[in-house]
């Protein structure tokens, strides 16, 4: 085969496949925000309890969230957990575990940080103009704490859609693992590989950052 | 848990950590170095380099070190340019750091009052001058704590090496495991090993940012 | 007289497209004390600001002993070390200790042996009241000690012009006179000043010179004497007649003697 390599992506519906490798990962990492945004705010009410033990578990959940690479609980999860429990978990649920953990307890102290860093008398002056307290929430302080939250979990979002891509190690069939196969019925075309993981590479950029430009827009508009 | 098991392989680990790290550290020197480069093109607003430096950061921070990884490691050899799996670990790490570093030393310039510039220049310093002893040490500390979080998460991301040829804590424990087939003990040395790497830099990280605060010699400003 | 230290021709500046200096000259002689005046926003921080190139001018001419400074760029900082410039927002550098702020210009920038800038140093802080200051930070200071070593830092790189701008505007009101003593103090010692300035006693006490400036042009210029009490121009009047209103509210003992026409 002649020519650049780029064309085999566009040879019957390898490029259909990439971005269908690309929507596993994605889907993985729509799932866990979701989740994250769930648990993390139970998470954010537990690290605001005034129970010591409370506090105590969220600070052990975080340090551990915080220190692990991703990949190692990844690898704790899917092959340990068979081992430990008997759950013989496939990737993607592993992933999703995995990526849960780590994202509820980040997306709680984000929304922890958020409701700790208004002001007390902009509650005290709210009460002060008479209103009743689920009014001083609902009109002062969430609106508020919103604005501080909302570019920072978006932040955290493109940080969990890219760690999704290490769900290739734990054999789902992702981007790149689509991305190999391709490369592998193309071996004639040598440098069909550079042009695959270069695309890959795009596509990763190309999802992630307008989310970066929306978070720093909203950033500075709320600043 | 089989402690002979674990006493037998400690110096297995040993040396994966002593890859991890060393690979990690140079990782962490460039990215300061890229970092700060990044920084001051941005900031004597060099034309030309100064949007290359905005591109670049963007690509590094909205794309997988493990893409970034597989496109260095599997896709240049096939256009002519062969890298080793120790360049390819450095040459990565440091394209993702950079792009973080610089974003950490952005902001601690950003957080200097254009003001402290403009009274440098008013005491006749030049700007080189200007940045070396009015901007640069307060902008550093400002920076420090992003800093410090953008080194524990590149040596996090080290664990990624792993899908090079390089037998860094990864590849250690992923050996063992599919070897022996003690995969809780495999695992345990795993985090533990990380856990034993990450806990001085973090420590350090506190101690640093305390001095910091309690030389205070800025304005207290929320963080 | 002597030749001009300070020689400023038809200089502009606008910002957006809207002239803030809009042709204003002037010229300020060794051991000369002018004071700018004007409402806010007609141009007086940016007259200083242009002189000693923070801002850059759209066109005219600022000369520095007969030599061109304006449009400079590379050796900026020469001309700078031989105008000092004191800030409203201080501006002392937090990360250094007070005699580390007044060491860095002479030391650094001029290159002297910093043992002989100490003593100098010491001196001026002596001078101020606040030689026991030296080895703390400035956040430990009120703002009058923080303006008053910002003084201190300018007048030690032995500026031949020393630039003021509106330095108590950021003061609480009983700090005000301890700095613009200290002022009143260099202007008895000779120094060369051009003062942008709101505190309109302190401007009728240092002044040799006032200039009046309005909508980025020098509408009036007079001694002191004859600017606060029969000024020429009409709209000169009727800036000092509103800090007249402003005082009356302040209370009895500051009217009179600002009060140009009654």
């Amino acid at each position: 085969m002649q020519g650049l390599g780029i064309h085999v992506l566009f040879e019957g519906i390898n490029f259909q496949r990439l971005l269908g490798g690309l929507w596993v990962t994605l889907r993985l990492a729509l799932i866990t925000i979701g989740l994250s945004c769930v648990f993390g705010l139970l998470f954010a009410l537990l690290m605001l309890s005034r129970k010591p033990a409370a506090k105590v578990f969220c600070r052990v959940w975080l340090e551990i969230v915080r220190f692990m690479p991703q990949l190692v609980l990844l690898y704790i999860v899917y092959f340990g957990f068979a081992r430990i429990f008997g759950w013989d978990l496939d990737g993607e649920t592993s992933a999703v575990l995995v990526f849960t953990f780590w994202g509820a307890a980040e997306m709680g102290d984000l929304i922890r940080g958020a409701l700790t860093s208004i002001p007390r008398h902009q509650a005290e002056s709210a009460a002060a103009l008479g209103l009743r307290k689920s009014q001083v929430y609902r009109y002062v302080l969430i609106p508020q704490t919103l604005r501080r939250l909302t570019p920072q979990a978006i932040n955290l979002s493109t940080r969990i859609i890219k760690t999704t891509a290490l769900v290739k190690m734990i054999n789902v069939a992702e981007v790149l693992k689509v991305g190999q196969q391709i490369i592998g019925q193309f071996y004639r075309q040598p440098d069909a590989a550079f042009w695959v993981y270069f695309v890959i590479f795009l596509l990763y950029f190309l999802v992630c950052w307008p989310f970066s430009v929306l978070s720093g827009y909203l950033e500075k508009r709320w600043a | 848990m089989d402690w002979s098991f674990i006493g037998a392989h400690v110096p297995d680990y040993l040396e994966g950590a002593w890859v991890t790290l060393r690979f990690g550290l140079y990782g962490v020197l460039c990215s300061l170095a890229v970092g700060v480069l990044c920084c001051l093109v941005r900031y004597f607003r060099i034309p030309v380099l100064r949007q290359v430096a905005a591109g670049y950061v963007e690509l590094a921070r909205n794309t997988p070190l493990l893409v970034q990884l597989f496109f260095l490691y599997a896709g240049l050899p096939r256009v002519g340019i062969r890298l080793s799996a120790e360049a390819c670990a450095v040459i990565g790490l440091t394209f993702l750091g950079g792009g973080y570093m610089a974003e950490a030393f952005r902001s601690g310039l950003d957080a200097v009052d254009r003001s402290q510039a403009e009274a440098g220049a008013c005491i006749g310093l030049t700007p080189a001058q200007n940045i070396r002893y009015v901007i640069f040490p307060q902008a550093l500390a400002t920076a420090v704590p992003a800093v410090f979080a953008n080194v524990i998460f590149l040596i996090k991301e080290t664990s990624v090496f792993s899908v090079l040829a390089m037998m860094d804590l990864m590849n250690v424990a992923d050996t063992l495991r599919t070897g022996g087939g003690r995969t809780v003990e495999v695992l345990f040395m795993l985090a533990a090993a990380y856990l034993l790497i990450l806990l001085p830099v973090s420590v350090a990280a506190t101690l640093v940012e305390r001095r910091l605060r309690y030389a205070g010699f800025g304005d207290s400003r929320p963080v | 007289m002597s030749e001009p230290i300070l020689r400023v021709q038809d200089i502009r500046k606008s910002f957006d497209g809207s002239g803030v200096l809009r042709g204003v000259s002037l010229e300020i002689r060794e051991g000369e004390v002018v004071v700018i005046v004007g409402p806010s926003g007609c141009g007086k921080s940016t007259l200083l600001r242009c002189i000693n190139g923070l801002e850059t001018i759209d066109s005219g001419e600022i000369r520095l002993h007969n030599e061109v400074i304006s449009g400079r760029k590379k050796d900026l900082h020469l001309v700078r070390q031989k105008i000092g410039m004191v800030f409203q927002s201080y501006d002392l550098f937090p990360h250094m200790k007070v005699m580390d702020n007044l060491l860095l210009g002479p030391v650094r920038a001029l290159g002297r042996p910093r043992e002989e800038v100490e003593k100098e140093a010491l001196q001026m802080l002596d001078r101020v009241g606040l030689r026991e200051k030296a080895d703390v930070y400035p956040r430990t200071l009120s703002g009058g000690q923080k303006q008053r070593v910002a003084l201190v830092r300018a007048m030690l790189m032995n500026p031949e012009l020393l630039l003021l701008d509106e330095i108590t505007a950021a003061l609480d009101p009983e700090m005000v006179s301890e700095v613009l003593n200290v002022v009143i103090d260099l202007a008895r010692g000779g120094m060369t000043m051009a003062i942008v300035t709101h505190e309109m006693r302190f401007a009728e006490a240092v002044a040799d010179r006032i200039l009046f400036l309005e909508d980025g042009v020098i509408l009036e210029e007079s001694d002191p004497e004859t600017f606060f009490h029969s000024p020429k121009t009409e709209r000169a009047a009727r800036f000092l007649q509103s800090f007249t209103y402003a005082s009356r509210r302040d209370g009895a003992e500051k009217q009179s003697k600002n009060n140009p026409q009654g």
